[in-house]
């Protein structure tokens, strides 16, 4: 049942995702209302999927990869809806969406991993909570980041095109740039040392600079200088916007160090 | 009898020369009075306002008339010489000057187009020439003529609500910087009317804290207190732009008083907050330069007309249908002007024809004394009817050709014909409202007289 739910999901959140494109390049918000409305039904459909998984699973082996993507996809969307809701920032679809879409769909494009059940499986549990968590924080944060580019270079260059009237004011997006970080920031530093922990249990090493690891780290440490540089010496606005997109590619290599860990010449 | 303007606006002069001519208020009285008592300056009325110094006047000779103004406007001011005006006035005549005036009074010749202070300006400047009797038939029909073109150029165009547009843009464009104004600062450099206007946009908008700084720090405090805001010296603004969120900068300096590296100063001061700044001035008065400065964004007025007219999409320009309705409104007041030149010239024919048929037949009945009452008459109605079948077709042909190009020249040939007196003469009585005393000119004679000009007798307001 939650394989069905699964494929609609995906069917929803796709036709979802060339509905919030077009609304970007049309001057009507009609589009918008449907995109929404698609995403929502997505959005419970995916819930359903994930719940149905989890009764369905009778032990309490961590979750997959796919499984982790899968969440993330459902906390994009979850903070995507509560984002539009309390701020009805509808263009915010049109970026999120996509990337949910995208996330989904690797997971479903992965090759089924058996999980191994270790003795350490409580801790792998919060560990890929936490850091999966912490992803969907820079993933929000590197779609406002792209979202303030887009509208900074637009009034820099005073083309005021359809995308510039249904982009939201660069402060806002600023705000929900350091919002992001700050939240998914402390996650990522927790994800890391669950996962430093599990791996000292399974392994006998907190650190044996796989991919995984070494991204992991070197994410964390671009982050907390971003952070850092955001609070001392204002690093905001067009900076920013552009360090956290970079910051982005980094949690991505990790997420394919993860892979490779799991299916390629590392594991 | 010539319309003429000599003057200089914010397009040909910088505003050191412009503030140097400018008339005060208390001063105006007297130098209308000055005005007027030049040779060959008949009627004339002064507008000074920050952005302009216009005198127009009817002058007997247009060159000499030219001559005679400038050397009015650099009389005032010891400092200038006519000649060092020179380069930076205007002179133009007839249709031109009535256009010009038109221009003016419809906020068409205004730096910011379609705002609304000049007309008021203009109907100070009026009032001030009429307590002073400076202006006569010409001039207060012209002026009040550029009043109602003015009115109607705001009613029929939407060249007002450019004005108000542009700092509804300025606002919109605040918007996508900033998503609430109430917490935001707004520095207004200068007091600029447009200036003024976009500030109080943003403050019906949510924005509560105003800071402004003029030349004039009395200036400054007197603005600050309307806005509920504060003063800040002009020389520190520069220092204090930091703490600004929205910069409006609106004076009438003619370099750039805000540079690339003031503003860079103050970006990294706000640790890379956005900043929003407005140029309201011509010439510019922030550095064009400022637009590579990131996290600030500039706009100037151009950039503000330019989103005006994007959000009315291919609409007319509004600035040129207005343009269009000062050309039509001009060729109405020629064919006043022109009809002017003709209802004094049949009233002088009038009064010589009757002057010589009066002698004529009193020099009759002296020689024949024992003529009857009803005989008496019939010589008078005889020398009366001579007298009008002489006339008539002359008094036709100049009614019927007061609108053709030759006009003027019929007039010219019938004075000639006639020996009638110096058109002045009697145009300085100013009105035609006395000719059905004297019986010189019948009340049927203004009738037709009016007739024979429709458009220009109606359409001129008298309110």
């Amino acid at each position: 049942m939650a394989a069905m739910f699964f494929m609609v999901t995906m069917a929803l959140y796709f036709a979802a995702t060339v509905s919030y494109l077009s609304y970007l390049l049309r001057p009507s918000e009609a589009l918008s209302k449907v995109s929404l409305g698609m995403t929502a039904i997505g959005f419970a459909s995916h819930t359903i999927a994930l719940v149905a998984r989890m009764v369905v699973a009778t032990d309490v082996s961590p979750p997959g990869f796919q499984e982790a993507l899968s969440f993330v996809s459902w906390m994009l969307i979850l903070v995507f809806l509560v984002v539009e809701y309390r701020h009805r920032l509808h263009v915010l679809g049109s970026f999120i969406v996509p990337l949910a879409l995208v996330s989904l769909v690797s997971a479903a494009a992965l090759p089924e991993t058996v999980p191994t059940l270790t003795p350490m499986f409580h801790t792998l549990w919060v560990h890929i909570t936490l850091s999966m968590l912490g992803t969907v924080g820079f993933a929000i944060a590197f779609v406002a980041g792209l979202m303030y580019l887009i509208q900074d270079g637009l009034l820099k260059s005073k083309r005021f095109n359809v995308l510039y009237s249904k982009l939201p004011a660069l402060d806002f997006l600023d705000h929900l740039n350091q919002q992001s970080i700050v939240t998914g920031f402390p996650l990522l530093t927790l994800g890391i040392i669950t996962g430093a922990l599990s791996a000292e249990f399974s392994r006998g090493s907190y650190l044996n600079w796989n991919p995984e690891q070494t991204w992991a780290v070197v994410t964390w440490v671009f982050y907390f200088v971003v952070l850092m540089g955001r609070l001392t010496v204002g690093w905001r606005a067009k900076r920013a916007a552009y360090l956290t997109i970079i910051g982005f590619a980094g949690v991505i290599l990790t997420l394919i160090g993860v892979v490779l860990k799991s299916h390629g010449p590392v594991s | 009898m010539h319309i003429v303007v000599v003057g200089l606006s914010h397009k040909t002069a910088p505003v050191e020369i412009r503030e140097k001519l400018a008339v005060p208020e208390s001063r105006m009285g007297e130098a209308l009075t000055r005005l007027c008592s030049y040779q060959g300056v008949r009627e004339g009325i002064l507008l000074s306002t920050c952005n302009r110094v216009e005198v127009y006047a009817v002058v007997d000779e247009i060159e000499a008339g030219y001559g005679r103004i400038q050397d009015f406007l650099a009389d005032a001011h010891l400092s200038l010489s006519s000649e060092q005006l020179t380069p930076h006035m205007y002179w133009h005549q007839g249709d031109r000057a009535i256009s010009h005036l038109f221009r003016v009074a419809s906020s068409l010749d205004s730096m910011i187009v379609g705002e609304s202070q000049i007309l008021g300006q203009i109907k100070e400047a009026f009032e001030v020439a009429l307590t002073h009797k400076t202006t006569g038939i010409i001039l207060n029909k012209v002026v009040k003529k550029a009043i109602s073109v003015a009115k109607r150029v705001r009613t029929e165009t939407k060249i007002a609500e450019m004005a108000v547009s542009v700092s509804y843009a300025a606002v919109e464009l605040a918007k996508k910087i900033f998503s609430d104004l109430s917490e935001k600062t707004v520095l207004l450099v200068g007091a600029g009317e447009m200036a003024k206007l976009a500030a109080r946009h943003f403050i019906a908008s949510g924005v509560r804290h105003v800071r402004v700084t003029t030349r004039n720090p009395q200036n400054a405090v007197e603005l600050a207190n309307r806005f509920g805001g504060i003063a800040v010296a002009f020389e520190e603004f520069r220092e204090d732009m930091a703490s600004a969120d929205i910069v409006l900068v609106s004076t009438g300096a003619a370099h750039y008083l805000v540079s690339e590296d003031d503003v860079q100063r103050s970006v990294k001061q706000r640790m890379n907050r956005p900043m929003f700044l407005i140029d309201i001035s011509v010439p510019r008065n922030i550095d064009p330069a400022v637009r590579h400065v990131d996290n600030a964004f500039l706009f100037d007025i151009d950039d503000l007309k330019a989103r005006v007219e994007q959000n009315r999409g291919g609409r007319l320009q509004e600035a040129e249908k207005a343009e269009r309705m000062v050309v039509d409104e001009v060729v109405i007041v020629r064919q006043w002007l022109q009809s002017l030149e003709v209802t004094p010239t049949i009233m002088a024919l009038r009064m010589r024809v009757d002057d010589i048929k009066r002698a004529e037949v009193e020099k009759t009945l002296g020689r024949l004394a024992n003529l009857s009452a009803p005989e008496r008459e019939l010589v008078e109605a005889m020398a009366s009817s001579i007298v009008n079948k002489l006339i008539h077709n002359t008094m036709v042909t100049l009614k019927a050709e007061v609108n053709s190009s030759e006009g003027a020249a019929f007039v010219e040939a019938a004075r000639r014909f006639f020996s009638l007196s110096d058109p002045a003469v009697s145009n300085a009585n100013g009105s035609t409202s006395s000719a059905p005393e004297t019986g010189h000119a019948s009340q049927e004679d203004i009738r037709n007289i009016e007739e024979a000009t429709p458009r220009a007798g109606s359409k001129m307001p008298d309110h």
